[in-house]
């Protein structure tokens, strides 16, 4: 005997088109609206000064993020103040708009750890930039909100290569298992530096993979703030409702290089990259805003000046930090230090003297 | 001659003995159309096509895993971890099955493997991307280790890695690739893995680094000579086996030792250099073997590297410590 046991679909969201146009956005305010877009327009302008920043000498190397603002800021949106965030290392927008200040993100990619201090309160976790691997961090803050009977979610990032990865597998695994409250939002870029999608996985989509694992994927247009925010909204409520964990496939395009040490003309035609350019989402929730006279040539010039300089405050804050004291490389190790550390803090001294 | 630098000289390497033996294939993220991320297996793709040059998953656990297999299965696989930080998910198949195959299937079973590893800091990288994880592959009985300082070397110990029949883990210090060429052989020939080199002679201290510190030991050789001090510097370039002949030879004509390392000094190779001094040798020891190695602190992020990584000031801070003593 053979008969069928198991049978699925997937379903692929969009809300606002190419062309801006919508038949019923999920029920933002307008200002809601004008502050996610002013969120994305920040990250643009402070993804394009950190790259300028790099080719200056004043930053390390830098990933951007540029294409990818609606993914991140309409799904980070979507979180509420006790929700967890937990980031790859290409989410600035998201962290931003968490509350991350630019300064600091500047100082990591600068080489300095004080950049990965998360302020006191804020309810996210830092950079992580061995791909795949922060996954299984936010099951675990799922798994102890959930056994700590809260009613909070968490939410991770990561990328379409990271889901090659076993801990990524291993993270959604163990998220069906114990139906967690966890949404897992999988920025599917398109390229994992060379390696196109297609080099990743033979699956016909990333939210179907969910599906293996006991619970529901989607994909969704990544770069459709609506669509973003609306799948990540009803996700995140279900997880914090004990309805387990969702993940979201946010079908988005890295328009950038990988990072600045990459080259991206060397593995991908300009004319697919152009073809994305056409899928702006920045440009695509201005359209929307304009066509309901939500938003001015007026608007848009006040608001560029106001965030570039916004941005330029922050390249200033980051550059008049003074350098951290060289002891302290040793000072976080251990809640205390040890012996064997001591000694080699003032070793590290007695070089200075030396030196000086 | 031609001039290679090291990246170009590994190129080299890869491209010959693919040319000689079919079964050497070469695996790992963004190597094939990109080139590899510091573009030392450019070209090698259009030479050799898509079966033997592979963009694989990101996967560092399968990259390894699977080399394994296909080495049991009789091909020669040269895998790449794309750098230092990365290996780690990688270290169960590593440690618990390319290192001890052999010995579980008493010879049956055999891993003829090279893992290339870009390692090691002083190119302010980020997070992750500086890192010296060699102590955990020579600690591994079944792996070898190598890790060349220059061009020349670096062909040679390709070639012999690629030839040897058990793995071989390639490390390539990721801030000497482009630091210098050298005139580099266009014909074959082997560096055996298990020899050191003397890469200066000199009779007051011996100077035991690999890697990038070899040149800070070098720089730091001129620095001594100013103050009378004449340093021979050994090149360990084999991690795992280790030349201790070449090494208490050495040390037993200049009664002096100072190990170099970027690695974390706990459990750094240079714990078993000097243990294995001690051991064969002390009595001809005129000092204390002396260490000068990374903090045993994380890797810190780029404005600090320059405060962890061993520099010339401090090898020759210890080389004239040893000299007083
Ligand atoms: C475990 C691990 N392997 C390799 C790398 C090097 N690396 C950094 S980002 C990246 C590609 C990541 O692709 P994806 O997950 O799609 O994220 P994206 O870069 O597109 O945001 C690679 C290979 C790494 N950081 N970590
Ligand atoms: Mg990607």
């Amino acid at each position: 005997m053979e008969k069928e046991i198991a049978k699925f679909s997937v379903n692929y969201l969009q809300i606002l088109d190419e062309n801006g146009k919508c038949a019923e956005q999920p029920g933002l305010t307008q200002k809601q609206i004008k502050e996610i877009y002013e969120s994305m327009v920040l990250a643009r302008i402070f993804d394009e000064r950190s790259i300028k920043l790099q080719r200056e000498g004043r930053l390390g190397t830098y990933p951007p993020l540029k294409g990818q603002e609606a993914a991140q800021i309409a799904s980070a949106y979507a979180l509420g103040k006790n929700d967890w965030m937990i980031p790859a290392f290409r989410e600035h927008a998201s962290m931003i708009l968490r509350g991350l200040s630019m300064e600091m993100i500047l100082q990591y990619w600068g080489g300095d750890e004080r950049g990965q201090k998360i302020p006191s309160g804020e309810n996210d976790l830092t950079f992580a930039i061995p791909v795949g691997t922060q996954p299984l961090h936010a099951a675990g803050i799922a798994l102890a909100m959930k056994i700590m009977g809260e009613k909070t979610a968490s939410l991770v990032y990561f990328g379409d290569g990271a889901t090659s990865e076993g801990d990524t597998n291993e993270a959604m695994n163990f998220a069906g298992v114990f139906s967690l409250p966890l949404v897992f939002v999988c920025e599917n870029n398109q390229w994992a530096i060379s390696v196109p999608r297609s080099r990743q996985t033979a699956s016909q989509t990333i939210a179907q993979k969910a599906v293996a694992f006991g619970f529901e994927g989607v994909q969704v247009d990544g770069n459709d703030v609506f669509a973003v925010y609306s799948a990540t909204k009803s996700a995140l409520e279900k997880a914090r409702s004990g309805g387990g964990p969702t993940l979201i496939e946010l079908f988005t395009y890295r328009m950038g290089d990988h990072t600045t040490a990459d080259d991206a003309s060397k593995y991908r035609k300009k004319s697919e990259v152009d073809e994305w350019v056409k899928k702006d989402p920045i440009e695509r929730l201005r359209k929307y805003m304009e066509s309901k006279k939500l938003w001015s040539k007026a608007d848009e010039e006040k608001l560029l000046a106001k965030l570039g300089k916004k941005v330029e405050d922050a390249v200033k804050k980051y550059e008049s930090v003074p350098a951290e004291e060289p002891g302290k490389i040793f000072e976080y190790v251990y809640a205390e230090m040890t012996e064997n550390l001591k000694n080699q803090q003032k070793s590290l001294e007695h070089q200075d003297e030396a030196k000086s | 001659m031609a001039l290679f630098n090291l990246a170009q000289a590994i190129n080299l390497a890869l491209g010959q003995e693919m040319e000689k033996d079919k079964k050497v294939v070469l695996l790992g993220e963004d190597i094939g159309v990109d080139g590899g991320v510091f573009r030392v297996t450019e070209g090698l793709l259009d030479k050799f096509g898509s079966d033997r040059v592979m963009d694989t998953p990101l996967a560092e656990s399968a990259i390894i895993g699977a080399s394994i297999g296909m080495a049991i299965y009789g091909l020669k696989p040269v895998a790449e971890i794309q750098f230092d930080g990365f290996i780690y998910p990688a270290l169960d198949q590593l440690i618990s099955h390319a290192a001890k195959i052999r010995n579980r299937s008493r010879g049956r079973f055999t891993c003829p493997l090279v893992v290339r590893v870009p390692c090691a800091g002083g190119i302010h990288a980020p997070e992750h991307h500086s890192e010296s994880p060699e102590t955990h592959i020579v600690h591994t009985p079944g792996l070898k280790a190598v890790i060349p300082s220059n061009p020349y070397d670096a062909k040679g110990l390709m070639a012999a890695a690629i030839r040897d029949p058990d793995p071989v883990v390639f490390f390539e210090p990721k801030k000497l690739y482009r630091a210098s060429k050298q005139e580099v052989p266009e014909k074959d020939y082997e560096i055996p893995i298990g020899k050191a080199s003397i890469a200066k002679e000199g009779g007051d201290v011996t100077l035991i680094s690999w890697g990038t510190m070899v040149h800070v030991c070098t720089e730091a050789a001129e620095k001594l000579k100013e103050k009378n001090i004449d340093v021979e510097i050994i090149d360990v370039r084999s991690l795992s086996p280790l030349d201790t002949e070449t090494i208490l030879t050495s040390v037993q004509k200049t009664g002096r030792a100072v190990i170099v390392h970027e690695a974390p000094r706990t459990l750094g190779l240079g714990a078993e250099i000097a243990a294995t001094i001690s051991e064969a040798d002390i009595l001809s020891l005129k000092a204390p073997v002396k260490r000068v190695t990374g903090f045993d602190i994380p890797m810190p992020l780029a404005k600090h590297e320059y405060l962890y990584l061993p520099n010339a000031e401090r090898v020759a801070k210890a080389a004239e410590e040893v000299m007083k003593f």
